[in-house]
C-alpha cells in the first residue's frame, strides 16, 4: 500500500500528499518509509521561510506572494505553523483564512500545522513536510512561522531564503524586533506600508542592519500585503538571493536532520541514565564540578 | 509515533456572515486540546472540499444561523465525490426541527442546537474524530 501512496505522491496527487503529511506529522513508521522512498527524488523545490512578530501580516503577505508566484507559472506548497496552546495543547490554525484567494487553485497546496511542544517554533516535522511537497513536484515551498523563541533560527536553517516580516508600530519601535531575527534575514520586509510610521520603521531597520555590519547586502523592502503593492519586488528579491546563494552542497540539510534526530535520542538517554542522579548528588556535595560530571556521564554513555 | 490531536475544520458556507458562534465553538475545541482550522464565513463548497483534503481533517463543522445548513447535503455529496466520504459532517446553529430529518438522511453526523453545552459539543466531536481517524488508518 505504501508503495502506491509513494507513486501517487510523486505524481503530485493532492490526496496522497495530504495523507503522507499526516504520516510524517505523527512520526509514524509509515511516514519514515515514505520519506525513505522519496529521498532520492528530493532537492528540486526552493524553500522560502516567512517569519516575524505576531500580526505583522505574514499570512496575508504569503497569500499575495503565492499569487505572484502563480503569475510566474510556479506551483506552490505552503506550510503554515501556528502556536499550540501551552495549556490545552490545542491550536487555532487561522493562517489560511488570509490566503483564501487560492482556495480554488489546484496549483496551490496549503497545510496548517500546530507547533506542538515547540513553543512558537517549528516542529521537527515541518522540514520533512516541506520535503514531501518537494517530492510532490511543488516548485516553491513556503514555510510561515511566528518569530518567537527559537523558530526564526530554525526557519533560517530549513529554508533556502529567509524573509523576515515586520510592521510599523509593533511595539514602540524596532527595538522590539529581537536581535536574532535581523541576523537570519536574507530579505527584510516592512509590511503594512500603507500605515503612517512605515517609513520610519524602514529607516530604523536599515540603521540597525548597518550597525551589525555582517550583512550589508540584505534588501529592505516595503510591502502592502492587502493591496499587493511591493509583492513583485519581493518575489524578485527572493529570486536574487536564491541565485546568489546557489544550491547548498548536497547532504547539508540531511546531515543536520540526522544530527538533530540523534541529538534528541542522546538527550533522552542522558536524562534516563542512572548515573545522572549519582553525579548530580556528587556535584551538589561539592565533590565534583559540573564539567567533570558531564564528561563522566558522556563516558558512561559510551560504555553501554 | 506521536498522536495527533483531533483536527477539526470549523467553517461557514452560504451567505450569512455571523461568525461569533463558530469562533466560540473553535475556542471550545482548542481548549479541549484539538487542532482547529478556522476559515471564517462565505466559503464556497469546492474550496471547503479542497481545504478538507489538504488538511486531512477528522471532522468538518458547519455553523449555520440562517439557511446555510440547506447547502450541507450538497457539501456532503461533494466530499463523497472527492473521496472524502469518511469525514463526519456536523452542523451547529439554528436548524428548524422539520429540516432535521433531511439533514440526517443526507449523512449529517450530529446537529448542535443553540442550547448545546460545551461538554456535549467537545465530547461528540472528539468521538466522531476518533472514529474517522480509525477508519482512515484501517484503510491504509
Ligand atoms: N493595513 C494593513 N493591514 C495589513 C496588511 N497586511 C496584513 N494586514 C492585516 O494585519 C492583520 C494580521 O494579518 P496576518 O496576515 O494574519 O498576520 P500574521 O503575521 O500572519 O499573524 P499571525 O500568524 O497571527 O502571527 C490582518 O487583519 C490583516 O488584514 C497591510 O499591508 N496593511
Ligand atoms: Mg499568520
Amino acid at each position: 500500500m505504501t508503495a502506491s501512496l509513494v507513486e501517487r505522491l510523486l505524481r503530485g496527487e493532492p490526496a496522497a500528499l495530504a495523507r503522507a503529511i499526516t504520516a510524517v506529522e505523527t512520526e509514524s513508521a509509515r511516514g519514515r518509509d515514505i520519506l525513505r522512498a522519496v529521498q532520492p527524488r528530493l532537492g528540486r523545490a526552493r524553500l522560502v521561510g516567512f517569519t516575524g512578530p505576531p500580526g505583522a501580516g505574514k499570512s496575508t503577505l504569503v497569500g499575495a506572494y503565492v499569487g505572484e508566484l502563480r503569475k510566474r507559472g510556479k506551483s506552490v506548497g505552503v506550510i503554515a505553523v501556528d502556536p499550540s496552546s501551552p495549556i490545552s495543547g490545542g491550536a487555532i490554525l487561522g493562517d489560511r483564512l488570509r490566503m483564501t484567494e487560492h482556495a480554488g487553485d489546484p496549483g496551490v497546496f496549503i497545510r496548517s500545522l500546530a507547533s506542538r511542544g515547540h513553543l512558537g517554533g517549528l516542529s521537527p516535522a515541518a522540514s520533512r513536510i516541506a520535503d514531501l511537497m518537494d517530492a510532490a513536484g511543488k516548485d516553491v515551498v513556503i514555510l510561515e512561522t511566528v518569530g518567537a523563541g527559537q523558530s526564526e533560527v530554525e526557519v533560517a536553517e530549513v529554508a533556502d531564503v529567509a524573509v523576515v516580516v515586520c510592521a510599523p508600530g509593533l511595539g514602540d519601535d524596532v527595538q522590539a524586533i529581537k536581535a536574532g531575527i535581523l541576523e537570519i534575514a536574507d530579505v527584510l520586509v516592512v509590511n503594512k506600508s500603507d500605515l503612517p510610521l512605515a517609513d520610519r520603521t524602514r529607516r530604523q531597520l536599515k540603521a540597525m542592519l548597518q550597525l551589525r555590519a555582517a550583512r550589508v547586502d540584505v534588501a529592505v523592502l516595503s510591502t502592502t500585503a492587502t493591496s499587493g503593492e511591493g509583492v513583485a519586488a519581493l518575489a524578485d528579491a527572493v529570486e536574487a538571493v536564491w541565485a546568489a546563494k546557489g544550491r547548498p552542497p548536497p547532504g547539508t540539510r540531511l546531515k543536520r536532520i540526522i544530527a538533530e534526530a540523534a541529538a534528541r535520542e542522546i538527550r533522552a538517554k542522558i536524562l534516563a541514565s542512572p548515573q545522572l542522579a549519582a553525579l548530580s548528588s556528587a556535584v551538589e556535595r561539592g565533590e565534583l564540578d559540573v564539567a567533570t560530571a558531564a564528561a563522566a556521564l558522556v563516558r558512561a554513555l559510551g560504555e553501554d | 509515533m506521536t498522536e495527533r490531536p483531533p483536527k477539526i475544520l470549523v467553517t461557514k458556507i452560504g451567505f450569512d456572515g455571523h461568525d461569533r458562534g463558530s469562533r466560540i465553538v473553535a475556542a471550545y475545541l482548542r481548549d479541549a486540546g484539538m487542532d482547529v482550522v478556522y476559515t471564517g464565513p462565505w466559503q464556497q463548497i469546492p474550496a471547503v472540499v479542497k481545504l478538507a483534503l489538504e488538511e486531512d481533517i477528522d471532522v468538518l463543522g458547519i455553523s449555520s444561523l440562517a439557511t446555510d445548513h440547506l447547502l450541507v447535503p450538497k457539501l456532503i455529496e461533494a466530499l463523497r465525490e472527492a473521496g472524502l466520504g469518511h469525514i463526519p459532517v456536523v452542523v451547529g446553529g439554528i436548524v428548524p426541527p422539520e429540516e432535521e430529518p433531511a439533514l440526517r438522511a443526507a449523512g449529517v453526523a450530529a446537529i448542535f442546537h443553540p442550547g448545546a453545552s460545551r461538554e456535549e459539543i467537545v465530547a461528540e466531536v472528539g468521538r466522531l474524530a476518533r472514529l474517522a481517524r480509525a477508519a482512515v488508518e484501517g484503510d491504509v
